[in-house]
């Protein structure tokens, strides 16, 4: 598969262009910020609020595949994961199970135990390259999935956990809409903002060296697997408190939510957002909620049946692959180039 | 400092920098090194010379850990690292350049040095960005004016000219505190102008950096080296001075007669 490289940006000359924030950048963040103000409860929580969770997690394969190289389709089950450990140690509807610890404890462990659970996927995949680490991820990720099914005593089996609920504190229930957006946009803005700073930082140069040269990498004294496992646990902790909010969101976690369909659409959200950019899994996130909600009605009053918005994401993803490799986010800087370029030759 | 680590490894009888012993190297059924038996003086700069196929770079390939050995020990200043990965052995002071450059074509050249500086350094791992007057960037600074390419140092190394790409390679064999180095032919498609640019570098390596040069072109190899190992078909074929090697007949008509140079 045809990842698209983005170039490795300068480390000596890191201090000079960290200040050049563009202004579409400011517009972007200030109408997340006032959104509340803006749009429904539901527009809120089911298309900002879930496009925001599905695009972090989608960001930590971003890091992987477009800085590290490493196609790994676990990161939904890393996010499922620490769901699952929410669900287990705070308190659900399945009380035999669920022990009930106090939210600031469950959450802190279960991003913990997920980061352990990624790191130790990441271990296990790479030592393989290309297709294969995209099998041996997938493999991880189907294992689990199963597991969580057939599993009754921890895993809650094929209903899995019901009446998993966001934390009450200062007086907010951070399951109502509003507070919820701003949790999903605060985990998804400090996920974003952390792969930006990190792959300026030594440890992301590092990575993208290995990502490009590998065996030179290691002839200059890096130990290119050890990078690489860290990659998956950096990964992993942007994807954890996704797979928490995810939780909190549903009120549930069950199987479904790390199927194998799941797992591929963090792939398809990604790879159509665009691998080039850390915004580009935004991007991808939200035309996939936008399709998954409104493509249901759009298809039924065609007379078509509900469930082909398969068909349709399916066919987003084809074509995207086909005509731009580098996701919309690549169309998109393509047509800008191509729009501005003989304006700047004409002088304006 | 210097001369107490001498005097303890003479006392322990490895004073080589290089102890190559019964070195062999199978790929499949091929055998590219056959019992490869060679040391090599800390300081010593020594040339590797053989016809294509004769297993120096396979040899550099399994000094450095690129691929391991099939059999045989290779001690690094007394130390067993027969079965360490490259990147311990570069950590303890080895270092290597490539035959066809493996650069890292979207970065700067400085960018290219400061990631061989960061290769040997501690915070590989760091999260922080390095600061301008980081003491990585500055030695990576110095480094690039070592080889001569401080006009090109922000410029990325895709678009610069075939030579100052090989001049870079030296640059990143020399990041941190070398101890050892291996050059697999430096010179490979430099002008005669660059050539002795690059004759200059090596002749101006401090004293007590030993190097292996693998090279084709005699002008380069004999002018920077004081012995000569000669490899035909996987094993070491003769040893001597470069005016040994020269004078000699059977090296006249095994490799020097094929117009080579």
């Amino acid at each position: 598969m045809a990842v698209a490289r983005p170039g490795l940006p300068a480390a000596t000359t890191a201090g000079e262009t960290a200040g050049g924030i563009p202004p579409s950048a400011w517009i972007t963040a200030l109408v997340l910020v006032i959104m509340p103000a803006l749009a429904s409860d539901f527009f809120l929580v089911q298309v900002f609020g879930w496009a925001l969770v599905l695009g972090t997690i989608a960001l930590s394969l971003q890091f992987l595949a477009g800085y590290g190289g490493m196609v790994s389709l676990v990161q939904m089950t890393v996010a499922g994961f620490a769901g699952y450990m929410v669900a287990i140690l705070g308190t659900s509807g399945l009380t035999q199970i669920s022990l009930g610890w106090p939210f600031w404890l469950a959450v802190p462990v279960a991003i913990l135990l997920a980061v352990l659970f990624g790191t130790l996927s990441g271990a296990l995949a790479v030592r393989t390259a290309g297709i294969y680490t995209i099998m041996i991820t997938l493999a991880i990720a189907a294992a689990f999935f199963y597991f969580t099914r057939q599993n009754e005593t921890v895993f809650g089996g094929f209903l899995g956990f019901n009446g998993v609920r966001a934390p009450v504190f200062w007086g907010i229930d951070w399951r109502s809409p509003v507070p919820f957006y701003y949790l999903c946009l605060g985990w998804a803005a400090i996920a974003w903002g952390l792969v930006v700073w990190v792959v300026r930082a030594p440890f992301g140069l590092a990575l993208q060296g290995i990502r490009d040269n590998p065996r030179r990498m290691a002839a200059l004294g890096f130990d290119v697997t050890a990078h690489r496992i860290a990659a998956y646990a950096f990964a992993a902790f942007l994807a954890a408190p996704a797979g928490i909010l995810l939780t909190w969101m549903n009120g549930q976690i069950a199987p479904g939510t790390v199927g194998i369909g799941p797992v591929i659409d963090i792939l398809v959200i990604a790879v159509v957002g665009g691998l080039g950019r850390p915004i580009g899994p935004f991007i991808g996130a939200l035309l996939y909620v936008l399709l998954r909600i409104f493509a249901l009605d759009a298809l039924v009053a065609l007379g078509l049946s509900g469930q082909r918005f398969q068909l349709l994401i399916g066919l987003g993803f084809l074509v995207t692959v086909l005509f731009s490799p580098d996701g919309i986010l690549g169309l998109w800087e393509r047509a800008r180039h191509r729009w501005s370029a003989p304006l700047n030759r004409g002088g304006r | 400092m210097a001369r107490a680590i001498a005097e303890r490894l003479s006392a322990t009888g490895t004073v080589n920098a290089l102890e190559l012993r019964g070195v062999t190297k199978r790929f499949g059924a091929l055998l590219a090194l056959d019992d490869v038996t060679l040391s090599v003086r800390p300081g010593e700069r020594r040339a590797i010379l053989g016809s294509n196929g004769a297993g120096k770079t396979t040899l550099l390939n399994c000094i450095t850990g690129d691929f391991p050995a099939s059999s045989g020990t290779i001690r690094f200043f007394g130390e067993d690292v027969t079965r360490f990965p490259a990147h311990e052995r570069i950590r303890r002071g080895l270092r290597r350049t490539y035959q066809i450059s493996l650069l890292f074509g979207g970065l700067s050249v400085l960018d290219n040095v400061y990631l061989a500086c960061l290769g040997v350094s501690r915070g590989r791992f760091s999260l922080l960005r390095p600061r301008r007057d980081d003491a990585l960037v500055e030695s990576a600074r110095a480094l690039v004016h070592a080889v001569h390419l401080d006009e090109v140092a922000e410029k990325k190394v895709a678009e610069l000219a075939h030579g100052q790409q090989r001049q870079l390679e030296v640059a990143l064999a020399l990041a941190g505190a070398p101890r050892f180095l291996l050059f697999d032919e430096p010179a490979a498609g430099l002008s005669p102008a660059e050539r002795a640019d690059l004759v200059a570098i090596l002749q101006g390596l401090p004293a007590h950096m030993g190097y292996v040069i693998i090279e084709h072109d005699m002008d380069v190899a004999l002018r920077v080296v004081e012995s000569v190992t000669l490899m035909h078909e996987g094993r070491i074929f003769k040893e001597g001075t470069p005016e040994e090697i020269e004078a000699d007949p059977e090296v006249q008509e095994l490799y020097l007669g094929h117009g080579r140079g």
